[in-house]
C-alpha cells in the first residue's frame, strides 16, 4: 500500500502550468526518485506535498487521511519531514538546539508549564535532548552538538538538515537535491546514509540532478517534464527511454 | 590608516558644525557665536579624543604597553569568570534589596522607574529578541494594564492582586487583537502596524471620556496591600497593609522584576523558546520542521502583553493616577532603545540597559534641553561601536559577527 498518494494534482501559477494532472505514489519502505530538467516542476510537487502551496486542483492523501489545505507544520506532525534545495539552517543557534526544533511537534509542555518549571517540563525537555542526541549520533555528528550550525562544512550542514528532518519522526522524508554541490567523497557517503535511513523503515522521496546517486539508491524513478509525468520506471527502465532522452538532450539526441 | 583617520575627523567635524552651530547658535534672530563655538568645540574635542587614541594604538608604543598589560587583563578576566555566575546574581540581588535603606527617597523613586522599565524591556525582548517580531506599539498593553487596573478598582473595588490575573488576561487579549492581523506581516510593514496600534489605544483612552476619563486622566485607586492573618486575644482576625510607603512598593516592583528575570528564563530555555529563536531565524523551515509558526508568534505577542500588563497595574497602583499621556509613542521607543541597547534577546543585557536609560537621563538633568540630544548621540555612538548590545546574547553576536565576517571576506 502506498503511504504518500497524489492524484490529479494540478498547480498554476496565474497562467503558468507549474505541475499538469500529476498522478504520483511514494512506495512503502521504498526509495522513489524524482528527476527531470531544471524548471520540471520538481521542488514545486515538494511544496504542494508539504502545504506551502494550495494545489489548483487534485488531492494528496496519506495513510488515507488528506493532507489538502493543512498548514505546513500539521503536514510535518502527520510524518512528512523534508529538506531544503538551498539550506536552511537556523545558523545562529547549536547543531542540538537544531535538532531539538524537528523535535517541537513530538513534545507538547506549553507555555504555562514552562513559567512554572513543573517536573513534567523537565521530563520532557531532558527527553528532548536525549532524543536529539540519538539522531546526532545516527548521523555521526553527535561530537559536533555544541557548534553553531553556521561552523559546519557543507556536508555536514547537509546532514544536519537531514538530522532536523528525522527528529521529527516522520514516516515520509522528502529530500530535496540533497547532493547539491557536494564532492563525489560527500555524495557517496549520502547514498550509504540514504539507504541506511531506508532500512530503518522510512520512504525516502528524492529530488537530486546527480545521476550516479539517482540510479545508484533508487528503487523507483519518475520523470518530470513541463509539469508533466513523461516516464516512470525502475533505474534501468529509464535509463533507456526514449522520451526521457529527449527531454534531457533534446530531439537531436535521437539520431 | 592615519590619513583615513583624518579625513574621518575633519568630515565629522564639519557635520558637527552645520548641525551644531546655527541649532546652538540662533536665538530668532541673533547668533550667539561663543555660545555655539563652545558646544561644537566640545564635540570637536571628544572627536580630537578618539583620534589621538587611535593614533597611539598605531603607533608602537600603545602595543608594548597592552603587551605587558595582557597576563595581567587575562589573570583578571580568568578571576572574574572562575566565579559562578550564582555569586553575581546573589551580589546584585543583596544590591537590590539594600539599595532602598541606604538612599534617598528620590533615588528610590529613580530605583522603581528602573525596575518597571526592566520588567518592560523583559517582556518586549520575548517579542522582538526572541520571536523577531518589531514591535513599535508595545506601551499600549502597559497601558492596558495600567487601566484595568484603574476601572476595575475604582468601579468595582477589586483588591489589586486580583486585577492582576484579570490585568494578564486583558494583557493577552490585546496581545492578541495586535498579534493575529498581523500574523503574515513581516519587518518594516509589522513596525508600522504595531505603531498605529500603540496609537489608536492611547487615542482611544483619551477620548472616551464617559470610561476613561479622558485627558484628566482616572486617580484615588487603592494601593496594593497584604492581607496577612494575625492571631490577638485568642481570636483569628486579618490584618490589611497598605504598601504605601515608597520603600514598600519597591519591594514590590523589585519581586515583579525579579519573577519576570525567571520567567523569561525558563521561556528562552524551554522548546518554546527555542522555537521562537528557529522563527526568528527562518520562518519557513522552522514551519516546515514541524512548528506551528502562527501560534507560536501570538504566543509571543501574548505573553509579552502579559508582562506589560502587570507591570502596568503596579504602576497605576503605585500613583494611584494614570492618564494617557503616560502612554505616547516616545515610551515604546525607549522601551525598545532598552532592548536593542542591552542586545536584542540577552536578558542580562536588558536589565543593564534598563538601569542606564532610567539614570541617563537624571544624569543628563544638568544639560537641560541638551538632554534628548545627548541621549541621541549616546545611542548612535553605542550603536556605532558596539552593534550587538552592551551584553550580546551568544546567539545574537553569532548573527551580526558572522555577517561582518562575510562581508571581509566578500571585499
Amino acid at each position: 500500500m502506498a503511504e504518500l498518494l497524489l492524484k490529479n494534482i494540478t498547480m498554476k501559477f496565474g497562467g503558468l502550468l507549474a505541475v499538469d494532472n500529476l498522478d504520483l505514489e511514494v512506495p512503502s519502505g521504498k526509495i522513489l526518485s524524482l528527476i527531470g530538467p531544471n524548471g520540471a516542476g520538481k521542488t514545486t510537487v515538494f511544496n504542494l506535498i508539504t502545504g506551502v502551496y494550495k494545489p489548483t486542483e487534485g488531492t494528496i492523501t496519506y495513510n488515507g487521511k488528506t493532507l489538502n489545505g493543512l498548514h505546513s507544520n500539521k503536514v510535518v506532525s502527520r510524518g512528512i519531514a523534508r529538506t531544503f534545495q538551498n539550506i536552511r539552517l537556523f545558523n545562529s543557534m547549536t547543531v542540538l538546539e537544531n535538532v531539538q526544533v524537528g523535535l517541537h511537534c513530538r513534545t507538547k509542555s506549553g507555555a504555562i508549564r514552562a513559567l512554572l518549571n513543573t517536573p513534567f517540563l523537565v521530563r520532557e525537555e531532558k527527553e528532548i535532548e536525549d532524543k536529539a542526541m540519538a539522531v546526532l549520533e545516527f548521523l555521526g555528528l553527535e561530537s559536533f552538538r555544541n557548534d553553531y550550525a553556521s561552523n559546519l562544512d557543507y556536508g555536514n550542514q547537509r546532514r544536519l538538515e537531514i538530522a532536523r528532518a528525522l527528529a521529527t519522526k516522520p514516516g515520509t522524508l522528502l529530500l530535496d537535491e540533497p547532493a547539491a554541490g557536494m564532492n563525489p567523497k560527500e555524495t557517496a557517503d549520502l547514498m550509504d546514509l540514504i539507504l541506511k535511513i531506508r532500512d530503518t523503515g522510512l520512504d525516502i522521496f528524492l529530488v537530486e540532478h546527480d545521476m550516479r546517486l539517482v540510479m545508484g539508491i533508487s528503487d523507483m524513478i519518475t520523470v518530470l517534464d513541463y509539469g508533466q509525468k513523461i516516464a516512470e520506471g525502475t533505474p534501468k527502465e529509464i535509463q533507456n527511454n526514449e522520451t526521457v532522452i529527449e527531454a534531457y538532450l533534446g530531439s537531436g539526441g535521437k539520431k | 590608516m592615519v590619513q583615513s583617520d583624518l579625513k574621518k575627523f575633519f568630515t565629522y567635524s564639519f557635520f558637527l558644525g552645520i548641525l551644531i552651530l546655527p541649532l546652538v547658535g540662533f536665538a530668532t534672530t541673533t547668533f550667539d557665536a561663543p555660545r555655539a563655538f563652545t558646544v561644537w568645540g566640545v564635540f570637536v574635542a571628544i572627536l580630537a579624543f578618539g583620534l589621538i587614541i587611535k593614533v597611539i594604538r598605531h603607533s608602537g608604543g600603545y602595543k608594548n604597553l597592552s603587551d605587558s598589560l595582557a597576563p595581567i587583563h587575562k589573570q583578571i578576566k580568568d578571576k572574574l569568570t572562575a566565579v559562578p555566575a550564582k555569586y553575581y546574581i546573589l551580589a546584585l540581588l543583596a544590591f537590590a534589596v539594600i539599595y532602598p535603606m541606604a538612599t534617598n527617597r528620590y533615588l528610590v523613586d529613580v530605583g522603581i522607574t528602573c525596575l518597571i522599565y526592566i520588567v518592560l524591556g523583559l517582556g518586549l525582548n520575548i517579542v522582538v529578541g526572541l520571536a523577531g517580531l518589531l514591535d513599535l506599539g508595545y506601551i499600549a498593553f502597559y497601558a492596558v494594564g495600567a487601566y484595568s487596573y484603574s476601572l476595575l478598582n475604582l468601579n468595582f473595588g477589586i483588591p489589586f492582586w486580583f486585577c492582576i490575573p484579570i490585568g494578564i488576561a486583558f494583557g493577552c487579549i490585546a496581545g492578541c487583537i495586535i498579534g493575529y492581523p498581523t500574523l503574515k506581516m513581516r519587518g518594516d510593514y509589522l513596525a508600522i502596524v504595531t505603531m498605529g496600534f500603540g496609537e489608536i489605544i492611547r487615542l482611544m483612552l483619551n477620548n472616551w471620556d464617559k470610561l476613561t476619563a479622558g485627558p484628566n486622566g482616572l486617580y484615588g485607586m487603592a494601593k496594593p496591600a497584604l492581607v496577612y492573618p494575625s492571631i490577638t486575644d485568642g481570636g483569628l482576625t486579618w490584618v490589611t497593609f497598605h504598601l504605601k510607603s515608597l520603600e514598600a512598593l519597591y519591594f514590590l516592583a523589585l519581586a515583579i522584576a525579579v519573577l519576570t528575570v525567571v520567567g523569561v528564563r525558563r521561556l528562552d530555555r524551554s522548546r518554546i523558546g527555542r522555537a521562537w529563536v528557529a522563527i526568528r531565524e527562518d520562518e519557513v523551515a522552522a514551519e516546515l520542521s514541524g512548528v506551528p509558526t502562527m501560534w507560536l508568534k501570538l504566543l509571543a505577542y501574548a505573553l509579552g502583553a502579559s508582562f506589560a500588563s502587570v507591570v502596568g497595574g503596579f504602576f497605576a497602583a503605585k500613583l494611584s493616577y494614570t492618564n494617557p499621556n503616560f502612554f505616547i509613542f516616545m515610551e515604546s521607543c525607549i522601551v525598545l532603545c532598552i532592548v536593542v541597547l542591552g542586545g536584542v534577546g540577552s536578558t542580562p543585557g536588558v536589565i543593564v540597559a534598563a538601569v542606564i536609560l532610567s539614570a541617563v537621563p537624571e544624569i543628563f538633568r544638568e544639560l537641560q534641553n541638551y538632554r534628548m540630544l545627548a541621549f541621541g548621540a549616546a545611542m548612535a555612538a553605542m550603536m556605532v561601536l558596539r552593534p550587538e548590545g552592551l551584553i550580546p546574547a551568544t546567539r545574537r553576536k553569532r548573527e551580526l559577527h558572522a555577517a561582518e565576517q562575510h562581508q571581509h571576506e566578500e571585499s
